[in-house]
């Protein structure tokens, strides 16, 4: 005769944090020593919840409980620069639904039309469908402004996100072994999330994003030996092509949001698999990870920064004009404004192809264009160290051990040094970008910036390097912030009058 | 439940009704109108209150003890790495069958060239488009309306973007004629009679990076690329003198009509715009 069952399992009590209060297990054992058989019975076959109901139904079809399990348990090491990832995933996925609604509303077209609408400025101007898409979508379409200009401030923090955790990842030798996959992983995230930008920016055929446009066509056409075809099969003929436009859309909207996606998965992954870096504090070792779990804590915290991320960008799309293209006007090959100055992470491409000397040599009748070395080579060259890096670096430290412990940025000045003259090679090359913005600012000639910059971007980043390779090399006498002892360093007076370290 | 703790819940439920009041608020804004800048405030403080609130639950409310998990080697070892080699080896008899490795090589190959088709199907070939501009003997300088430009229109150090008969706001063929004054203009061979009064015409596309060669220094005779800041000297054949162009603006031959219009000589003489690796080839 089956017993009554008596009510729901008894479930194991805990305390605030976690240690087991009753013991099903010595209960049991307790009823089977009293000989109580209906409580035996309720104690080891109780009546499932309503939960376990649900993942049992889940399990039963899947098999994932195990793993789900496991994934609720993970440990991540809390550093709240390794939140700058996550704020860059965050961006992604505010950019994919803002960008979902811009799409309804914009056409991807070149074709000419009148503008009718609200704006008086341009009644009556022949622009394109997609110039009056975008001009309907802000003035026309309630909220239309709002989720335009915060996608527009997403993009732009984006970049600034993904650049500012590639700089964690460097300084702190994150991406070494076994990690040099992931390394390439988000360098291919970083260009995917230019082309994004760069794509992006050139659709609502402004202006300003046209004249972009021309300066990319004019790079493509500059590549020795196949530049014309390259640029004619990436644009559809001769700059400016109808078919331009309906191009960038399908690689914005589809092939490279796609791709990111794809590259999103893999990234996220292998940090899954190989689980997370961590400095060395505390009771970090190379051979375990400390932290928090990952449900529910960690959970909420990136949940809770998630839902920060887009109040901050919806704020800026709110308040903070971006993109004013009625006030740039619709594309037209011979119009031009001035100062032209595209999105702050293209700057120093712009700035290259500024302050470049003019060398155009001609070599057995093939002429290499002014425009090769400042917009072809130097960023393929500098791209590549980036890509590559890891594998540099191994090649000059010769280190080839596993590392889950990280640096601290001091302790490899060879590799600080070296980054730091990089993003000082793209700060000047940035700010040479906007020189005739700033040469109207500072009331100099635009002759004097441009030779000052042409100055600055050899002799900046050699100076950044031999200032940060010092500063790391006398950081690294004082003791790493885990072996400070706390409480500061007791000092003794020695027996010759001096100060000596106590034990 | 302490005292530090009922704190942190009050605070996370205001923070929820931050985010409950402004979500209505913000569909009323919408309702009643809609302002970006209203709009905007209310979505960052629906989203910020959701946000700081489940921030607060977790650092305030959970358990946050320090947690320590194993992290073992990633690898299996040699015999991992020996087990798949073999599983993807063995069955296909992969290594002994030379000549048909060869051969799926070269059929992936021609595979590969069968996959070019569509590729070149997005552009056409070059061919001498970059050669050649609208421009030919006899066309009219225009304006943007498709009108002649008159002489008399322009006074001494004007400027005005022309384009060849038929063809307003064509992109390659857009010029700059320029009333630099006979007395300043200092070409020389053809070029010298290709500037008839004082009139002189050179292409408006950069030879840099191809922006519309805006800005006009008159008193210092000098173009400017508003891009780059090429900086090209309109008197000496528009020859580069500052910035990254390195190729003057090609010079169009045009002459000076009875009625005081300019009809073009011919097409420009060398290739507009930027340069490109054959432009010396000729094509």
């Amino acid at each position: 005769m089956k017993a009554p069952r008596f009510g729901r399992r008894e479930r194991p009590v805990v305390d605030p944090i976690g240690r087991p209060l009753n013991d099903p297990a010595r209960e049991l054992r307790d009823a089977e020593a009293r000989g109580d058989a209906s409580a035996v019975d309720v104690i080891a076959d109780p009546e499932p919840t309503e939960l376990e109901r649900i993942t049992g139904w889940l399990d039963e079809r899947t098999g994932l409980a195990g793993l789900v399990r496991t994934t609720l348990r993970k440990v991540f090491p809390d550093h709240w620069s390794f939140l700058l990832g996550e704020i860059a995933l965050f961006c992604f996925i505010i950019l994919v639904a803002t960008g979902t609604f811009l799409t309804f509303f914009f056409v991807p077209s070149a074709s000419q039309t009148t503008y009718a609408g609200p704006y008086p400025p341009l009644q009556g101007a022949t622009v394109s469908e997609a110039y009056n898409s975008v001009l309907r979508l802000s003035f026309d379409v309630k909220a239309g402004l709002l989720m335009r200009q915060v996608h527009h401030w997403t993009a732009v923090v984006f970049v600034a996100v993904i650049v500012a955790h590639l700089s964690r990842v460097f300084f702190t030798g994150a991406f070494r072994r076994p990690r040099e996959i992931n390394w390439l992983i988000g360098f291919g995230l970083l260009t995917f999330a230019l082309a994004e930008g760069f794509t992006g920016y050139s659709l609502p055929d402004d202006l300003l994003s046209g004249t972009g446009a021309r300066i990319a066509y004019s790079a493509a056409i500059s590549i020795p030996l196949i530049g014309p075809y390259v640029a004619s099969l990436l644009f559809g003929g001769e700059f400016p092509t109808a078919a331009f436009l309906p191009r960038f859309f399908v690689l914005h909207v589809m092939l490279l949001p796609a791709l990111f996606a794809g590259a999103i998965v893999a990234h996220v992954g292998l940090v899954f698999l190989q689980k997370h870096t961590q400095f060395r504090v505390g009771r970090a070792r190379e051979d375990n990870v400390v932290g928090r779990h990952f449900w529910p804590g960690q959970a909420f915290v990136s949940g809770g920064l998630f839902f920060l991320t887009a109040a901050v960008v919806a704020l800026l799309g709110g308040l903070v004009q971006i993109n004013p293209i009625w006030a740039y006007g619709p594309f037209d090959a011979p119009i031009v404004s001035s100062p032209a100055q595209p999105d702050w992470y293209v700057g120093w491409l712009d700035g290259s192809l500024r302050i470049f000397p003019p060398f155009e040599p001609v070599i057995l009748g093939i002429t290499i264009p002014s425009a090769f070395v400042p917009g072809v080579v130097i960023p393929g060259i500098l791209f590549t160290i980036v890509g590559i890096w890891p594998f540099i670096e191994r090649r000059v430290t010769g280190d080839r051990a596993p590392h889950n412990l990280l640096d601290w940025p001091w302790e490899s000045p060879f590799r600080a040094a070296t980054g730091a003259a990089i993003l000082g090679l793209f700060a000047i090359l940035t700010l040479a970008g906007g020189n005739d913005v700033l040469s109207a600012f500072l009331d100099l000639p635009i002759e004097s910036l441009t030779w000052l910059f042409r100055f600055l971007v050899l002799a900046f980043p050699i100076a950044v390097w031999l200032v940060v390779y010092a500063l790391c090399r006398s950081r690294q006498r004082y003791p790493a912030p885990d072996e400070r002892p706390k409480g500061g360093i007791r000092l003794v007076r020695n027996a010759t009058g001096g100060w000596e370290e106590a034990e | 439940m302490n005292r530090r703790e009922r704190r942190a819940e009050r605070l996370v439920l205001a923070c929820f009704a931050v985010t409950f009041l402004t979500g209505l608020g913000l569909l009323g804004v919408y309702t009643l109108g809609g302002d970006t800048q209203v709009q905007g405030v209310l979505l960052a403080l629906c989203l910020g209150g959701l946000g700081a609130g489940i921030v607060l639950w977790a650092q305030e409310l959970m358990s946050n003890e320090e947690r320590v998990e194993e992290r073992h080697p990633l690898g299996t070892g040699p015999e991992g790495s020996a087990a798949v080699a073999e599983a993807l080896t063995d069955e296909a008899g992969f290594s002994r069958r030379r000549v048909l490795q060869g051969g799926l090589v070269a059929a992936l190959g021609g595979l590969a060239a069968a996959l070019a088709i569509p590729v070149l199907s997005l552009g056409p070939a070059p061919g001498r488009s970059l050669f050649e501009t609208p421009w030919k003997k006899g066309l009219h300088l225009v304006g943007f309306d498709n009108q002649p430009v008159k002489a008399d229109a322009i006074p001494q150090d004007g400027v005005v973007t022309v384009f060849p008969e038929g063809f307003p706001g064509s992109a390659d063929g857009q010029t700059l004629l320029i009333h630099a004054g006979a007395d300043r203009l200092q070409l020389q061979g053809d070029a010298a009679t290709w500037a008839p009064n004082g009139f002189v015409a050179y292409s408006k596309v950069c030879t840099h990076a191809g922006c519309p060669v805006g800005l006009y220094r008159a008193a210092q005779g000098q173009l400017i690329c508003p891009c780059h800041q090429s900086t090209f000297d309109v008197m000496q054949g528009a020859v580069p003198v500052f910035g990254p162009a390195a190729r003057p603006l090609p010079q169009l031959p045009i002459q000076l009509e009875a009625d005081g219009t300019f009809t073009a000589l011919g097409d420009f003489s060398e290739p507009v715009g930027p340069s490109f690796w054959d432009m010396r080839l000729g094509g």
